[in-house]
């Protein structure tokens, strides 16, 4: 039984580990700003397209099916009022963490472990750079700058999908449907919108790193890094969800 | 560099590496690196060299035993300081471990820009990082990209990368495993010109006996550019068997032939069985 559990509880502390110098790395010099930015651009602005397309989705999606059900009521013009709160509350911090862990959790950990298996983050210690603070930092940074902001992307666009979808089917007046999703917020909306997708990157670049930097097994091991990573990262998002939804709700009562 | 001439350069204690899993990559291993010798590390495959040069660089957790780098304890420094120690050792990995995402000349450039203990202005690393490349006969690669070059030229790089700062000491590991006997040929003489050129000691780990028999019995002439028989003239080369994680045999060339050991002599005797 012992045994069994040793395997994971070692790997959760070389996590803690690994977050840990990642941590200890921004305060540390030297600093990659080279990589930051490189980084930002290429798990931020090239998550941009793939956050468009499901946050527009999603919002036309959702008024869709709200708005159906609340023209039970006669209460169709409240349809802006839900798309934005699950919205901003909910699924656009999950949606756009989830996509980017899909997109960079597992390119993260490719990559990483690309580099592990031919003996690059070897080099790297051979040649006089610390792999945490070369490969991670960066990563880490720029993950939890872009995410917050490819949520209020991911917000914006989802609320324009239902606006969409609300002015077609539903023939709502535009200032009707933007003026209740305007008003159903309050900053702990926002703050909660924010606050996720904040902690949600650290998820989704640590994972991929983790897994990236403890592959072995050759190419073999690098798609299973890859996988388990993706894996990890999104099911770590719902997890992390619950709980920071639990302390915000607890918050509001 | 250590002037005295006898000065112990890399040196092993009772080294013992075991790794988280349980399994042992070596055995109390023993011996001591001298300034300008050549070593000649042989042994069968998975056992243990490149454990040890990693070990040596201090890239592996030693479990038992001490290791010395230019007469320093190395075994418990803790790697912000062990960067320093590391910038005077140059390294070539397996698969060469060329940084793919940059260009040759970044590649080359890069334990410039990034060891502490080398202060070298800006304007100076261009120069050396051509002369590095001119080294290996590649000075025409700089803006290239490691995906699109050959193996042994990915190698000639990966050498000039680990000589760039003129480093004391250098590790080859398996510098001509998997490449056809021409170029393994050309990688070799490259390593001796380096010695012989710069002075260096050098640790080099192979399975093929042929590669050693060319550092002990050849020098490089610099006004041919090519290697002359040394013709006894000393190449202080001295070889060294591994297996399954011990040293089973350290000494000269004609020790080495002479040994009546069946695994040792394996080794020795391939290059005949090749050659007929």
């Amino acid at each position: 039984m012992l045994d069994i559990l040793k395997g994971p509880i070692q790997a959760i502390q070389e996590f803690y580990e690994l977050a840990g110098r990642a941590l200890r790395g921004i305060a540390r010099k030297p600093h990659y700003v080279d990589d930051i930015l490189l980084q930002m651009d290429s798990i931020g602005v090239g998550s941009v397209p793939i956050v468009l397309l499901t946050g527009f989705f999603t919002g036309a999606v959702m008024a869709m099916q709200m708005g159906r059900s609340l023209q039970q009521y006669g209460q169709t013009g409240r349809t802006g009022q839900f798309v934005s709160i699950i919205l901003v509350r909910e699924l656009g911090p999950v949606l756009a963490a989830v996509m980017v862990a899909g997109r960079n959790s597992s390119g993260i950990a490719s990559e990483l472990g690309s580099m592990k298996v031919t003996e690059q983050i070897d080099a790297m210690r051979a040649l006089g750079t610390d792999p945490v603070q070369k490969l991670v930092t960066p990563r880490m940074i720029a993950t939890a700058v872009m995410l917050p902001a490819l949520t209020v992307i991911d917000d914006f666009v989802g609320m324009v999908g239902g606006w969409v979808m609300s002015v077609l089917l539903f023939g709502l007046p535009s200032r009707q449907y933007w003026t209740s999703t305007w008003q159903a917020l309050v900053w702990n909306d926002v703050g909660q919108g924010l606050l996720k997708p904040f902690i949600f990157s650290f998820a989704v670049s640590l994972i991929g790193c983790f897994y990236g930097l403890r592959t072995t097994g050759g190419t073999q091991g690098v798609g299973r890094a890859t996988t388990q990573a993706m894996v990890v990262a999104s099911v770590s998002i719902f997890i992390l969800d619950l709980f920071i939804s639990k302390i915000f709700v607890s918050r509001t009562n | 560099m250590p002037e005295n001439d006898n000065a112990s350069v890399l040196r092993f204690e009772k080294v013992g590496v075991v790794f988280d899993d349980g399994t042992r990559a070596l055995d109390q291993i023993s011996f001591d690196v001298r300034h300008s010798e050549t070593r000649i590390l042989l042994g069968a495959a998975g056992s243990g060299k490149t454990v040890l040069l990693k070990t040596a660089m201090g890239l592996n957790r030693v479990t038992e035993g001490k290791v010395f780098l230019f007469n320093e304890d190395v075994t418990t420094m803790p790697e912000a300081q062990m960067f320093d120690v590391r910038s005077k050792i140059g390294m070539l990995f397996q698969e060469s471990a060329l940084f793919d995402s940059m260009t040759v000349a970044q590649n080359v450039a890069y334990p410039l820009l990034n060891q502490k203990a080398i202060q070298m202005p800006r304007e100076k690393m261009e120069p050396a990082v051509r002369d590095s490349l001119r080294f290996v006969e590649l000075e025409q690669t700089l803006e290239r990209y490691p995906s699109e070059l050959s193996g042994g030229m990915r190698r000639r790089v990966a050498i000039a990368r680990a000589v760039v700062n003129k480093p004391p000491l250098l590790l080859y590991d398996s510098p001509t495993a998997g490449l056809d006997p021409i170029t393994a040929h050309t990688i070799m003489a490259l390593i001796i010109k380096e010695r012989d050129v710069d002075k260096t000691t050098a640790l080099v780990v192979t399975h093929r006996y042929q590669d050693g028999n060319l550092a002990a019995n050849f020098r490089y002439n610099p006004d041919s550019g090519r290697l002359d028989p040394a013709d006894g003239t000393g190449t202080k080369t001295v070889f060294m068997v591994l297996r399954e994680g011990r040293l089973v045999f350290e000494g000269g060339q004609a020790d080495l032939e002479a040994s009546a050991d069946p695994y040792i002599s394996k080794f020795v005797k391939r290059p005949e069985k090749d050659a007929a």
